[in-house]
């Protein structure tokens, strides 16, 4: 039940120019990025020679591809995110799933699952670059699994996040404007807040804040790095941001 | 009664939204095959009683069972057995017919090799065998209006409710859809919301009456008319005498004068007034000219209930 819905999600993305739209302009943005940084790498690539244990084209070409790829899926996600709750109420046709013998709970699912679906297309169509250079030189292909999970858990939490914006609003476009704020705010507020947290002494506190830091999270699987405890806030915020969706939502039925 | 043939059972059913009371201790039952008539104004909770119903809205009080499944303690297996058409059809314009109506058997946990045949008896029926492969968002109102109600009914629902199915559409579209809920009171219960009168009249077999969210009518269309035809009767007379001597006339009960020269007179039913009435104003040279049992529609009791 929950895979209809999400396939059901995902048709209807690509039913409208927005799934195109934004398909192009990552490939567009990405493909300049990874283009320019191989040029770059190439340039360099006599001195790199020189040194004991020089870096490879996987950490100067990929790793900031990925980066890239982060930022537009930023910008990208509440724009998708949008039509899944807000959208749908706004066309009224949210009825078919709320009547639908479902819960909520299983709609809320399907559609972030749907969602992800999407962003795994955009993740998989970035990690195509990195591969084409297959054949020519020889790949970190830990550093870019590593960098492939990163970017999809990072994903996730934009999707999670965007979701639950788009649950407070039947107008589309602020849902999309709300959730790109929130996800501003939390990456510029999230170090700081921790920081702070952790001057006052408050330790545990201090690494729940981490939860809310998906950049930082990001980091160490950047780096080629697997870090059990940025997994695990990775996660926890896609189901901290699921569980207000379906809260959110079994409010609306009971409150009207 | 038994459950087989209860298919809806709501008791009590009330919603507040802070303090105005949207709907008040409403009370429904519906039998297997039964065409049920919801009728009020414009805001007088007829929507919200039927969000209530379809599970799309918690009540604040009250109970619904349908079939016998209590809707709140088990809300999955309840929605299973209803098809629900809100005012505004739940249509995804991005969609053809044919995908919308698979997705809507789907999510309604139809067997995977009953779908195929399950669409296409829903658009058999519906008439939109010939635009399955249209989009939705390219299909007049009046078919996408079909679309709605292909949804509602293609899991084959044991309830079928109906929140204003011909609203908006032409007069040919109206008679259609008309029609076609007479064809589906003949499988399924069902619930039809409306305010046009002639609507309940022409395809309901019993109707409830809404106003400022309570049930204040509630009976068959056929008592209705037994009820009012033949115990009221319109007299038209050219040279009328007084009321009292009208309402001397044996079985008469009450007299109304209507304007110059009509008068409308409540029978007692005892006995039947006719012959004596037709004497009198023959012996007496009234100046008869008519004289009809006075058709009390359906509008008549609905601008008596909710003026």
């Amino acid at each position: 039940m929950i895979f209809t819905i999400a396939a059901k999600e995902l048709k209807s993305l690509f039913a409208s120019p927005l799934a195109w739209m934004v398909l192009t302009a990552v490939q567009l943005i990405t493909g300049y990025a990874f283009l320019k940084r191989l040029d770059d790498f190439l340039q360099i690539q006599p001195q790199l020679v020189q040194l004991a244990s020089p870096p490879g084209v996987t950490e100067l070409v990929v790793s900031p591809l990925y980066a890239t790829a982060a930022m537009v899926l930023l910008f990208a996600s509440p724009l998708l995110g949008m039509r899944l709750i807000a959208e749908e109420r706004r066309n009224q046709t949210m009825v078919l799933l709320t009547s639908a013998p479902l819960s909520m709970t299983q709609i809320v699912i399907g559609k972030f699952l749907g969602l992800m679906l999407f962003l795994t297309l955009i993740v998989a169509l970035v990690t195509a670059m990195p591969l084409s250079l297959a054949g020519s030189t020889s790949l970190d292909y830990g550093l870019l699994a590593s960098l492939c999970a990163g970017l999809l858990l990072l994903a996730a939490g934009f999707a999670a996040l965007s979701l639950y914006v788009s649950s407070l609003t039947a107008h589309p476009v602020a849902a999309a404007f709300g959730a790109f704020a929130a996800l501003i705010l939390m990456l510029l507020m999230s170090e700081a807040a921790g920081d702070g947290v952790r001057a006052r002494g408050w330790h545990l506190p201090a690494a729940l804040v981490q939860v809310f830091s998906p950049l930082k999270n990001f980091e160490p699987l950047g780096k080629g790095l697997v870090d059990t405890y940025a997994l695990a806030c990775s996660v926890l915020l896609v189901m901290v941001f699921l569980v207000l969706t379906v809260r959110r939502l079994d409010a609306r039925r009971l409150r009207g | 009664m038994s459950p087989q043939s209860t298919t809806l059972h709501a008791r009590g059913l009330t919603r507040r939204f802070g303090a105005h009371t949207a709907v008040n201790n409403v009370d429904l039952e519906l039998k297997r095959g039964e065409v049920l008539g919801f009728l009020g104004p414009n805001g007088a909770g007829k929507t919200t009683t039927m969000q209530m119903l379809t599970g799309n809205l918690a009540p604040t009080g009250g109970e619904v069972a349908v079939c016998g499944v209590d809707l709140l303690a088990r809300p999955v297996d309840a929605k299973a057995r209803i098809g629900y058409l809100p005012e505004v059809p739940p249509l995804y314009r991005e969609l053809t017919v044919d995908e919308y109506l698979t997705l809507a058997v789907k999510l309604h946990r139809v067997p995977k090799r009953e779908r195929r045949d399950a669409v296409a008896r829903a658009k058999k029926r519906c008439g939109l065998t010939d635009v399955g492969r249209k989009l939705i968002g390219n299909l007049s109102k009046g078919y996408q209006q079909r679309v709605g109600i292909a949804q509602a009914i293609a899991h084959e629902p044991d309830l079928v409710v109906l929140d204003e199915p011909t609203v908006g559409l032409d007069p040919n579209q109206i008679r259609e859809i008309r029609a076609l809920v007479r064809e589906i009171g003949g499988w399924h219960s069902v619930i039809l919301s409306t305010h046009i009168l002639s609507e309940v009249e022409s395809i309901c077999d019993r109707v409830q009456i809404m106003h400022h969210g309570n049930i204040v009518y509630s009976d068959t269309i056929a008592a209705l008319k037994a009820f009012h035809s033949g115990r009221t009767v319109v007299l038209g007379l050219r040279r009328p005498p007084s009321e009292a001597e009208l309402a001397a006339v044996p079985g008469v009960n009450t007299v109304e004068r209507v304007d110059e020269s009509h008068y409308r007179l409540q029978l007692t039913g005892e006995c039947d007034p006719t012959e004596p009435l037709v004497a009198r104003a023959v012996r007496d040279n009234w100046g008869l000219f008519h004289l009809a049992p006075a058709q009390t529609s359906l509008e008549d009791v609905f601008v008596n209930l909710t003026k």
